[in-house]
């Protein structure tokens, strides 16, 4: 087994870090830590963290690749590695995605959804419904039903979340050294924070992974797709990519714009006079079309230099960069003009004028002075702006200039299966697993933008 | 406050009454204004693919031969009925019979060994006249629109703007003139390369013409009548003549094709004048011509209209026909008057959804069935007959199908050290893929059975091939009592072993067998399930396949230069030769050694000697035996993973006339009926809008907002809060 | 004024001059003419004798930056990016890459861009502003609660699904209008009416969400307090105070996009088949005709300035208080 680091992967840990740093480094300043204990108090706010965090849990599992070693051939001297990547998703979600059908097959159905032509032992030919593969593949048990994998999923659910209470209790009565009292912490609304929110979504959580993972091997969830890809899978995988843009895209775009943004407020004239020519020139392009032709171009030159990328996943990967690059650029001109903006009324400040006359350096007041000051901007925009770049995705991937068509996505999804509610019977479940996935992802990222907003955002007073 | 709150509800109720009015009358007619205009007698089609340039030197795409072949008139047509395909006059008087001379032009006999040239004399029936167009207006004998000034133009902004317009007679010199501009650096004809191998001293005229061209400044008419071209010769008002060197009995096809349709040299001179350009007013976008139809309106970015040309020749329905056609109703106009229908509106439907739903609301009269809407319009019988399914026979709906002229296969770079060369290492490599790539399920999935898995390089119903046990391809198939079953898994895996990659893995160093795969990336959205599809059928020989999808012109560059490994592409018959698919892996015309159409880059000497033997000859049982040992030959070296011909399904409403499916005659228009009277009585029927929803959607937005009305007079009332 | 717009139309030069250098670079780095010959020649018998010919007939035969060959003032003006770039500013954007002039097609494409642009700004407006005043009138009851879920809710749905899901409900099951399609004149009203519907239901999270901030920061305001200190109603205070003072931030902000509203909407039109700029763009994008779409980034551009300045002149009309010409340190 050989660990493989794509770009991509490597970034999205870096951020990774970053942001556990940041959080470290935020826990121990009190005007950092009461804004976000005001996000965790609001049920909403507290919900929609968990499901986010879920969310990123399966993209960094999902960014964690390795091909498998081949097995030895009796004359070979070098390990061969197989050429497939896989992921340690991949492999914890197991035979998902591993058991293809011919084509199309419903939802938690037993049978190929349309018919197909078959030889009769007479020789005949008929068109019929066939069996799935997943149901002739031979099981030593026979299949269970959907009512049985509830069940079972709903008892493990019982059993977890009762093991998780007693944790709970336990650690809590530790600290609180009375059990009375953690017991009325967690039951009887004594704190602020919403106990029963967390619990409720931690037990619908745990049972609709449970009752997945325990239907996993004997149906397709979500059915299969026109070539007979579980669309589970395919809706799953989706989440890396959908991560990838909404993160890395701001990866690129903020210091970009923090640094011009400032150094133009602070510093003006000729700066000021460049900086704001460069955003002026960039922002009139009109978005798409600016994403267009950056796309067209990587597209060419991936083909021009194939020596460059000798893998399927170097290439996708490469191209999933550019866009979150060149999303980078189309989004960086707005936080740009605010930051300019709140610097230039900073700059002017009395504390700043001070440190000045003091002999400040330059570079520490920026750093150490106006950064800190407009921190909060920086951090709403970012979070305001996930949910609209995971959006744009599935538009830009319909006009021809999003991920590479290999890539698992969501926008991919939904354009291939475009056609698909023209069919009759009405093939509905890619399309709708594809906006179901989506919707819940980014209704949570909304839902905690607007938290983290209310609570950052000074001029907010509810 | 008020006052607004009664217009509110005035417009609320006058909105109502509105659509109550509406009953009975059919709201989402797309071509409502459309009929206002005129007559009803009017087919209603569609066009996806807006077409490039509709000259008929140029134009090379099926897209645009469906509107070329109504407008022009090249001398011969296929009969529309008969099979085989077969030539009849259309302007000409008769089929040609080509004369055979020698190098010093005496004649000498069809079998003669020193035949050096061919030519064809074609005699044009007097009395065709052009359409409608205002290039022909003359005032006292002098050409009034050929030589507009600036201000003159100025109100011009499309054709139909010049209010005079006049028509001339046909002559055998437009036709002479139309092949000189084959030739025409200005035309950039696609064809021109390829004629002038055969067209006598059309290649120096190609430099002659470049030479003078040069000269000459860009925006002006370029007049070719001065400069005569040795191989295309008027004789008379009504004769000309075509030589061509050597002997190319296929040629007299290509005198059926637009490329060699009239055009009048005033059209020429008309279109090239200064400022046309600019308004889109060209020969590209115009066309002129002495067919059943003329364009009336061009905007392809919306709609094609053509409407029947007031000074069409007579010409009448055929009245033979094979036996079948009676039954199925294809005599049933015959001996009438063409064209039958008065206009033909085509619409532009990029996307396939749409275009359907309109078909079913009867807005369109004829569809294709794309694959995502195949069960619901077609069923098999207990036979294996194809019929339409219940819903649609209903309604009247029924199905033509057609095996088309083309083929789509999987190409081997036979320049690849891995999957090329003539050793028996790739050839098994090559056959073990072939037997591997299920050709049967990718006709299942993505086309819904609407093909047949190929057998060779000649589709059925070409001279050449065969059917049943005869024509099968028993490198990949074998015999099982009455159908062909694809050998098994395991022979192609033991004949992966004997290439040298046991398992999918180099013998000697352990290393996988890694493929290219060259796609041309559509953006379609079945693209991504075809590549998945494409991987899948490797790895069941565990053989990783690499996919790289390049835009077509990249693909295009990858094959000219020889990058590509394995590929997949297709093919369009010009002609019911086999000679037009067996020169596809003629060596000579090797796509990187000498820019042919041989993609594949195959060479076989055996092959190449048998190629040329069969290319002269007539057909007859000596040519079919030939062109079996050829087959054989290319069978065995596998340079091609055969893949399949596709078949069209077209469904009509009842209202339409049955038309014969016609592989090669595209100017079928013509022969069409429809039965508008019908027709408005069906969509009327079938398209009442249903407005409970609407009543439904109200009472919603009512109960949703009574609490709020409700909390509002409340607040109103109460005192007014802090904040 | 005078002065000042003088200047800023100056201004304008040197940032559309960036954008083409952009635009060609990003074009022309990567795709050579020869790339675009052999996509536009197509399937059969393309030679490289008839691709040099194409380039020679478009004008692709020159050099990018500079003409070695030429002499004088024509080392630069005959190139590539003099003639297929800078001719641009004289708004004569020559021929597609298909041979059609681009202008005319331009000029025929604007009205029906406008004809579903218009209406949706002008309905989803009104249907943003209602939502918005209903949920600051409601303040801290469900009604808004429920509101700014629902917005939220709105805005997490993509775009595509509005389209597939009006066009299969409304015109398919329905039959209340045609699926897709366009006439020109009276006829374009009922093709029109799907197209905005489903535009307006898109914008509505937003939208609504967008005013609502900016009716709620009119709400702190010190007119706010003293009006209702003197008793007026929540009802009278929003549409004749707010209403009025947070008209000067909506109307500069629709100044902006008012221009751009001729580039279309790329999505709505090409799933309806609307033949505007809108699905021009989009299908130059897919048939890679560089030609359009450059002409389209530049007008995209020029468009955006006019906007750009268009704002500050309305700022000077609706707020006497601002006067042009004096420092623009915040613009």
């Amino acid at each position: 087994m050989r660990i493989i680091l794509l770009t991509s992967d490597a970034l999205l840990f870096a951020l990774l870090a970053t942001f556990i740093l940041l959080i470290f480094m935020a826990l121990r300043k009190e005007h950092w830590r009461r804004p976000w204990k005001k996000v965790l108090e609001k049920p909403l706010g507290l919900l929609s963290l968990l499901i986010v965090i879920l969310y990123f849990l399966v993209a960094l599992l999902d960014s964690i690749h390795f091909v498998r070693a081949l097995p030895e051939t009796t004359n070979g001297a070098l390990t061969q590695y197989s050429t497939q990547v896989e992921s340690v998703l991949d492999n914890l979600m197991a035979p998902l995605g591993r058991i293809t059908e011919k084509t199309y097959s419903a939802p938690l159905a037993t049978k190929l959804y349309t018919k197909q032509s078959k030889l009769l032992p007479n020789g005949d030919w008929v068109r019929d419904y066939l069996p799935l593969t997943i149901i002739t593949m031979t099981h030593a048990v026979p299949t269970p039903t959907i009512a049985a994998c509830v069940a079972q999923g709903a008892v493990f659910t019982l059993l977890g979340m009762a093991c998780l209470i007693s944790v709970l209790l336990l650690i809590m009565s530790y600290r609180q050294h009375s059990f009375n009292q953690a017991w009325q912490r967690i039951f009887c609304k004594k704190t602020n924070f919403p106990w029963y929110t967390l619990l409720v979504t931690l037990a619908v959580l745990f049972f609709l992974i449970s009752t997945t993972m325990l239907l996993i091997p004997y149906y397709h969830v979500f059915g299969t797709d026109k070539v007979g890809q579980d669309v589970l899978y395919a809706a799953i995988k989706s989440i890396r990519t959908g991560i990838l843009i909404g993160t890395l895209t701001s990866l690129v775009m903020v210091p970009f714009a923090v640094i011009l943004g400032m150094m133009a407020g602070y510093w003006g004239g000729l700066i000021d006079d460049i900086v704001q020519y460069l955003y002026t020139t960039l922002s009139s392009i009109p978005g798409v079309l600016l994403i267009a032709a950056a796309i067209l171009s990587i597209q060419i030159y991936i083909t021009n230099h194939p020596e460059t990328f000798t893998t399927l996943n170097a290439r996708a990967d490469i191209r999933l960069l550019a866009l979150c690059f060149i999303l980078g650029i189309t989004s960086w001109t707005s936080l740009c003009r605010v930051l300019r903006a709140e610097t230039l009324k900073l700059r002017e400040l009395d504390y700043i004028q001070a440190a000045k006359l003091l002999g400040t350096k330059d570079g520490r007041i920026l750093a150490n002075h106006i950064l800190p000051n407009i921190m909060h901007i920086i951090l709403i925009t970012v979070v305001l702006d996930f949910s609209v770049l995971v959006l744009a995705e599935a538009v830009l991937t319909y006009v021809g200039v999003g991920v590479d068509p290999s890539t698992f996505s969501w926008g991919n999804m939904i354009d291939g299966a475009r056609l698909e509610i023209a069919k009759d019977p009405l093939v509905w479940w890619p399309l709708t697993s594809a906006f179901l996935f989506m919707f819940v992802f980014i209704l949570a990222a909304n839902l905690l933008a607007d938290s983290v907003r209310d609570a950052f955002d000074p001029r907010a007073e509810d | 406050m008020l006052g607004c709150r009664k217009i509110i509800v005035l417009i609320f109720i006058s909105a109502l009454l509105c659509i109550a009015g509406c009953r009975h009358k059919v709201l989402n007619d797309p071509h409502a204004s459309e009929r206002t205009q005129g007559t009803d007698n009017t087919l209603y089609t569609v066009f996806s693919d807006q077409p490039k340039t509709l000259d008929p030197a140029k134009s090379y795409s099926s897209n645009e031969n469906v509107f070329t072949a109504q407008i022009y008139e090249p001398p011969l047509q296929y009969h529309y009925l008969l099979r085989p395909y077969q030539l009849v006059p259309l302007t000409a008087t008769a089929v040609p019979i080509p004369r055979y001379e020698d190098q010093q032009h005496h004649p000498v006999s069809a079998n003669a060994s020193n035949i050096a040239y061919t030519v064809y004399t074609v005699h044009i029936k007097p009395g065709i006249f052009y359409q409608p167009h205002p290039a022909f207006v003359k005032k006292q004998g002098h050409y009034s629109n050929l030589s507009l000034s600036a201000p003159e133009l100025k109100h011009i902004h499309t054709l139909a703007d010049f209010k005079q317009q006049d028509t001339r007679e046909l002559t055998a010199d437009d036709y002479v003139y139309e092949i000189k501009r084959l030739a025409s650096p200005r035309v950039q004809s696609p064809i021109a390369g390829f004629l002038s191998g055969y067209i006598l001293g059309m290649k120096d005229y190609i430099q002659q013409l470049q030479k003078v061209s040069e000269k000459q400044p860009a925006e002006c008419f370029f007049d070719l009548r001065p400069y005569p071209l040795a191989g295309a010769r008027l004789l008379d008002r009504y004769t000309y003549e075509i030589t061509i060197t050597g002997k190319y009995p296929q040629f007299v096809y290509w005198l059926a094709m637009p490329f060699f349709a009239p055009i009048p040299w005033e059209a020429d001179a008309f279109y090239s004048q200064p400022g046309m350009k600019d308004k889109n007013i060209t020969l590209d976008w115009f066309p002129i011509g002495t067919g059943p139809y003329q364009m009336i309106e061009n905007n392809p970015n919306a709609q094609i209209v053509l409407e029947k040309n007031p000074n069409f020749h007579e010409e009448y329905y055929p009245t033979e026909g094979m036996p079948t056609d009676k039954a199925a109703g294809f005599l049933k106009n015959a001996g009438k008057k063409l064209p039958l229908v008065d206009r033909a509106v085509y619409t532009l439907e990029k996307e396939s959804i749409p275009h359907w739903n309109k078909f079913l609301q009867g807005y369109y009269d004829k569809s294709g069935i794309s694959a995502d809407s195949y069960d619901q319009a077609i069923r098999v019988t207990e036979h294996g007959q194809l019929e339409v399914s219940q819903q649609f026979r209903d309604r009247g709906i029924y199905l033509n199908t057609s095996t088309d002229p083309g083929l789509f296969y999987l190409g081997f770079n036979m320049l690849d050290p891995i999957v090329g060369g003539n050793t028996k290492r790739a050839q098994a490599l090559r056959q073990a893929i072939s037997i591997a790539l299920d050709t049967e399920e990718y006709i299942s999935i993505f086309l819904n059975g609407r093909g047949v898995s190929a057998q060779g390089p000649i589709p059925q119903g070409i001279f050449g091939s065969h059917t049943g046990e005869m024509g099968m391809n028993p490198i990949v198939y074998q015999w099982q009592g009455n159908h062909a079953q694809r050998r098994s898994l395991d022979e192609a895996k033991r004949l992966l072993a004997q290439a040298g990659y046991p398992e999918g893995r180099e013998a000697k160093t352990g290393k996988p067998l890694l493929l290219n795969y060259d796609a041309v990336s559509t953006g379609s959205p079945d693209e991504r399930a075809m590549v998945e599809w494409m991987r899948k059928q490797f790895a069941k020989l565990d053989i990783q396949l690499y996919v790289r999808a390049t835009q077509y012109n990249r693909f295009q560059e990858k094959m000219r230069t020889g990058n590509a490994q394995v590929f997949f592409w297709g093919w369009t018959a010009d002609y019911p030769d086999p000679e037009n698919f067996l020169f596809l892996l003629y060596g000579p015309n090797g796509k990187v050694k000498h820019g042919g159409e041989n993609a594949a880059n195959y060479e076989n000497s055996d092959y190449d000697a048998l190629f040329v033997k069969m290319k002269n000859m007539e057909n007859s049982p000596e040519r079919q035996k030939i062109i079996d040992q050829m087959v054989a030959i290319a069978r065995n070296d596998a340079p091609w993973m055969w893949g399949f011909n596709p078949k069209t399904f077209v469904l009509s409403h009842q209202w339409v006339s049955p038309t014969k499916p016609n592989m090669f005659a595209n100017n079928t228009l013509k022969y069409l009926q429809v039965d508008p009277a019908l027709r408005r009585q069906l969509q009327r029927t079938w398209n009442q809008p249903i407005f409970w929803p609407l009543w439904l959607l109200l009472i919603i937005v009512i109960a949703l907002l009574l609490p709020v009305i409700i909390r509002y007079r409340k607040k109103q009332h109460s005192p007014p809060k802090r904040y | 004024m005078f002065n000042y717009l003088l200047r800023r139309i100056l201004y304008a030069i040197p940032v559309l001059l960036g954008v083409n250098i952009i635009t060609f670079l990003l074009f022309f780095a990567v795709n050579s003419p020869d790339d675009m010959a052999r996509a536009y020649l197509g399937q059969k018998y393309v030679t490289p004798s008839a691709i040099q010919l194409w380039k020679s007939e478009h004008g692709y035969d020159v050099p990018m930056f500079y003409n070695e060959k030429a002499s004088g003032i024509s080392k630069v003006t005959n190139t590539l990016f003099f003639t297929k770039s800078l001719t641009l500013f004289t708004f004569n954007f020559g021929m597609s890459d298909s041979g059609r002039n681009i202008s005319y097609d331009i000029r025929h494409r604007m009205l029906p861009s406008l004809a579903i642009a218009v209406p949706i700004l002008l309905l989803g407006l009104l249907t943003n502003i209602t939502m918005a005043l209903l949920l600051i009138f409601f303040r801290q009851t469900y009604v808004e609660v429920g509101g700014a879920i629902l917005c939220v809710i709105l805005m997490s749905i993509s775009s595509l699904f509005y389209i597939i899901a009006g066009q299969f409900i409304l015109a398919k099951v329905f039959h209340w209008v045609p699926i897709s399609g366009y006439q020109s004149g009276l006829d374009a009203v009922k093709f029109v009416i799907l197209p905005v519907i489903v535009g307006v239901i898109t914008g509505i999270g937003m939208g609504t969400r967008w005013y609502r901030t900016l009716f709620l920061e009119e709400q702190y305001k010190d007119y706010v307090r003293t009006a209702r200190a003197k008793g007026l109603s929540q009802q009278r205070i929003l549409l004749t105070h707010v209403l009025k003072n947070a008209m000067i931030p909506i109307l500069t902000g629709l100044v902006v996009i008012i221009p751009s509203l001729f580039l279309g909407s790329l999505l709505l039109e090409s799933f309806f088949g609307i033949p505007g700029l809108g699905s021009y763009t989009i299908d130059a994008i897919t048939r890679q005709d560089f030609a359009i779409v450059r002409a389209m980034v530049f007008l995209g551009s020029v468009l955006y300035i006019v906007g750009l300045i268009l704002t500050d002149i309305s700022y000077t009309l609706v707020d006497p208080r601002v006067r042009l010409g004096s420092s623009q340190a915040g613009s």
